[in-house]
């Protein structure tokens, strides 16, 4: 574990969920538990805030140990020095917005609590509304009046969980920007439960990426959408481009990985950690996936070029997705995503021919997996338009 | 009118509402809100004065607590006067008979209390006592209110167990209601009209009370 971290969390149980997760949140980082339904994300959230005892484990934060099962030690959430937002909000519905904050400062003097309280909705831009109810306020309103109130207890860490899943996009996006804005005046530890990789993407520092209460990956957010570990996390990650391969040489003057796939013969970014002749898996992001135009060949199209046949064409929007049949054995197509004007000034269309660059930085390899290119998981962590 | 009896009436209502507000509290809580093996056997229990006949009860009552029985002859020795066909006795029959017309309807209003909403009262540093001082109270208050209105009016009304257990002795244990019966068997059909008007109009503001309760605060939570 990193000794500088405030927040060091070690759990492990068999049941009801199982859970197998390690994960550090330094001052002022916000770490993502991203995952699937059912992940264990939230209940690692609730054993941090005392809410859950897990089977064993330890939980440190700020030099203080709220829990150590091994030396008999389970601190309540009252003595946790936690700030958390819960998905359904749990604002107390018979108290004002002001009185729901008040009450989360005990340990502030009676005398001082309304001013702070008012402080602390004026920062979460709420001013004004301190004498509504809870009912009285929009979905967007009672997640700030939740914030607000986790801040109250003047926290060690804060806990997110789910805290953008009730409201619309629009409200997510604003509520979103309001948390990164947040992030400059308070320097404790966050740690943010979801389910949505691009609120996790824009807002997390590092991502810690969960299957079935396992820690599967644990790093800097961009390094683990872009690298991700093993086949099981790029496909939590929803990149689909995922197939197998087999290296065929390694060139590390010119940092490059031979790559032999079907008929061809593709230059990867080097990747000392497999030797030649060893199966993997590997992917490439769909937007590292380059459309040679018909009209008029360039030199950029000997990188990795890779013919196939259209088998979906789905304008969406300013974007539009295609799906290339390139006759891997699995059936599994080569997906990418152009500029919708771009697809129509090429005149593309199902049953077209075209051929493609895949961008030798954008292929990653990882050790292979059994099912590769072969079966979906069940349920993803969803992307948001 | 039959004032003593009356004034009794109100007098064993009054103290069955106050033994039963903690008690209720304290089981409709376990109840509502915590898994144990028997829960439903204890919630049968609980229930069990709704669907058994009050003489039922009162034959019971008068074989574990009667001035024969060990229970019964320990309290003689200690008070001086038996639990059967006393004060006491009546109202240990009250409340007893009264446990469901309490805890039931705690026990709804503890349950539609969300159980995030406790532990963000308990993220938020509220200790247990304080939680349910200024969280859990609150938000339960009507269901409690309504528990010892239906209570009150209930015990004004019983007859069956109150006859078996406190028997009919004036000033002691003779009830409104016992002494409406008493009236009617003496012919007396006045005096047992004006009682069972008073007992009709109070049943009907105590449980009109209660349901614009309801109202109010289903208006004012939902």
């Amino acid at each position: 574990m990193d000794e500088r971290a405030v927040l060091q969390v070690n759990l492990r149980q068999s049941a009801p969920i199982p859970l197998a997760a390690r994960f550090d949140c330094g001052a002022g980082e916000l770490v993502a538990l991203v995952g699937p339904s059912g992940s264990g994300k939230t209940t690692i959230l609730r054993c941090v805030a005392g809410l859950n005892r897990p089977d064993e484990g330890d939980v440190r934060c700020a030099g203080e140990v709220w829990l150590d099962t091994a030396n008999g030690i389970n601190l309540a959430p009252q003595l946790r020095s936690v700030g958390i937002v819960f998905q359904s909000y749990a604002l107390f519905p018979h108290l004002s917005a002001l009185g729901n904050v008040e009450s989360a400062m005990a340990h502030v003097a009676a005398g001082e609590r309304e001013g702070r309280a008012r402080d602390l909705l004026e920062l979460v831009h709420l001013s004004g509304l301190e004498e509504r109810l809870p009912r009285q306020l929009s979905g967007g309103q009672q997640q700030r009046v939740a914030l607000a109130r986790a801040l109250a207890r003047d926290p060690a860490v804060l806990l997110l969980d789910e805290p953008f899943s009730a409201v619309d996009r629009v409200t997510r996006r604003r509520l979103q920007r309001e948390l990164a804005q947040l992030r400059a005046r308070i320097r404790m530890p966050i740690v943010l439960v979801t389910h949505d990789l691009d609120e996790a993407r824009v807002l997390a520092d590092r991502m810690v990426i969960l299957s079935h209460g396992e820690t599967l990956q644990d790093g800097p957010t961009m390094q683990v959408m872009a690298r991700p570990a093993t086949a099981q996390v790029a496909r939590l990650l929803d990149q689909n481009n995922l197939f197998e391969g087999r290296v065929l040489a390694q060139h590390r003057d010119e940092g490059k990985t031979l790559l032999s796939w079907l008929d061809y013969t593709l230059d990867a970014a080097y990747a000392p950690a497999f030797d030649v002749g060893d199966p993997v898996a590997w992917m490439i992001p769909p937007e590292c996936v380059i459309l040679h135009r018909r009209d008029r060949p360039s030199a950029g199209e000997r990188e990795n070029p890779v013919s196939g046949m259209i088998r979906e064409y789905v304008p969406m929007g300013e974007s539009t997705s295609i799906a290339l049949d390139v006759g891997a054995p699995s059936g599994v197509p080569l997906a990418m995503s152009i500029v919708t004007h771009h697809a129509r000034r090429n005149n593309l269309a199902v049953g077209d021919q075209v051929s493609v660059t895949l961008l030798t930085s954008g292929i990653h390899l990882m050790p292979p997996a059994d099912d590769v290119a072969g079966g979906r998981p069940a349920e993803r962590p969803t992307r948001r338009a | 009118m039959n004032w003593p009896a009356l004034l009794l009436s109100l007098k064993l209502s009054a103290w069955t509402v106050v033994w039963l507000l903690p008690f209720g509290i304290v089981v409709a809580r376990q109840i509502a809100w915590r898994e144990f093996r028997g829960r439903a056997w204890v919630e049968a229990l609980v229930a069990l004065p709704l669907v058994l006949p009050p003489t039922v009860l009162g034959y019971y009552m008068l074989s574990v607590f009667g001035g024969a029985t060990p229970i019964g002859s320990a309290w003689q020795s200690v008070f001086g006067h038996q639990l059967a066909f006393s004060f006491d006795g009546l109202l240990l029959a009250s409340i007893l008979f009264n446990i469901p017309f309490a805890v039931q309807p705690m026990q709804r209003a503890f349950q539609s209390i969300p159980l995030d909403v406790r532990e963000a009262a308990w993220c938020s540093g509220m200790s247990a006592w304080r939680t349910f001082l200024t969280i859990e109270f609150p938000l339960a208050w009507p269901g409690i209110v309504s528990a010892l209105v239906l209570t009150f009016a209930h015990t004004m009304g019983e007859f069956g167990v109150v006859l078996m257990m406190g028997g009919n002795i004036p000033g002691e244990t003779q009830t409104i209601a016992i002494a409406i019966y008493d009236r009617v068997q003496a012919f007396d059909e006045p005096g047992a009209a004006t009682m069972s008007g008073l007992l009709l109009a109070f049943s009907m503001v105590a449980i009109g009370a209660v349901y614009a309760l309801s109202n109010r605060i289903g208006r004012r939570h939902g």
